[in-house]
């Protein structure tokens, strides 16, 4: 057994150990905790799928990014006295019902279809060049679009969370 | 080169580990993680069959955008569970029950 076939399995039991912890996580905190490491496991994943680009951008993105937002947003949102914020569990047949019928589903529809591999996986090693070039020639459109999105979006939270005029009780 | 039903397997754990923290969770920051989840279990999903079709780079493109994507959202919607706690002194979902006073 090669070390990259057991790097890909000890990041796929990361992602899947912690994603299903974050089931039973009454803490909001240790929540986003196990999400981070559920996303860091699977930016390994994605290196050993041939695709730098895309897990250099999930760490710097998630890890930078999201889990510092996040992690303000838990702090604003408790009363900040002293015990850690314990959450409720609601619907949990329901809740667990779906999943386990959407996973069933999931299954079954994996397990029926075959993929063929592609003709040419010798050089699946993608330049990050490549991905740099495709940028500025064949998906420039949709990347000022994504562009504007993000600055809309930033505009938008930044209002958003700072209008505090409306307050009731 | 791994098999691309491993890929999915795991995906599809993930999407449906999401969906059940959106449902049960009694709390909209451990609601936006779940959201989060999904949309990480569809780029796996890019990613995965872009490593099987690796002449071209679509899959990987469109992972990126959904990543930014998924950035907007957790960003606006923080920015609204932090109002809607400031406006109901609450982060529990299910007593935000009115839509004006």
């Amino acid at each position: 057994m090669k070390l990259t076939s057991i790097l890909f399995y000890a990041f796929e039991a990361l992602a899947a150990l912690s994603s299903i912890a974050l089931i039973f996580a009454r803490n909001v905190f240790h929540g986003a905790l196990l999400l981070i490491t559920c996303l860091l496991a699977l930016a390994g994943i994605y290196i050993l799928a041939f695709a730098e680009f895309v897990a250099i951008t999930q760490i710097l993105v998630y890890a930078g990014g999201i889990l510092v937002v996040i992690i303000f947003g838990i702090m604003l949102t408790t009363k900040l006295s002293g015990k850690p914020l314990m959450i409720e569990h609601a619907y949990r047949f329901s809740g667990s019902l779906a999943g386990i019928l959407f996973f069933a589903l999931f299954v079954y529809f994996i397990s029926i279809e075959t993929f063929d591999s592609g003709p040419s996986p010798a050089n699946a090693l993608k330049e990050i060049r490549t991905i740099g070039i495709a940028l500025m020639t064949e998906f420039v459109l949709p990347f000022e679009v994504a562009g504007i999105l993000l600055l809309v979006a930033l505009i938008g939270a930044a209002i958003i969370a700072s209008s505090t005029n409306t307050k009731k009780m | 080169m791994f098999p691309i039903e491993h890929f999915l397997y795991l995906a599809a754990l993930l999407f449906s580990v999401g969906l059940v923290v959106v449902i049960t969770k009694k709390n909209m920051i451990m609601v936006l993680l779940g959201i989060e989840l999904m949309l990480n279990a569809s780029n796996l999903n890019l990613v995965a069959f872009n490593q099987l079709y690796p002449e071209g780079i679509n899959g990987q493109m469109f992972a990126l955008f959904v990543i930014i994507v998924a950035v907007c959202e957790a960003a606006v919607g923080l920015a609204i569970v932090i109002q809607v706690y400031h406006y109901y002194h609450t982060s529990v979902p299910g007593e935000v029950n009115e839509l004006s006073d």
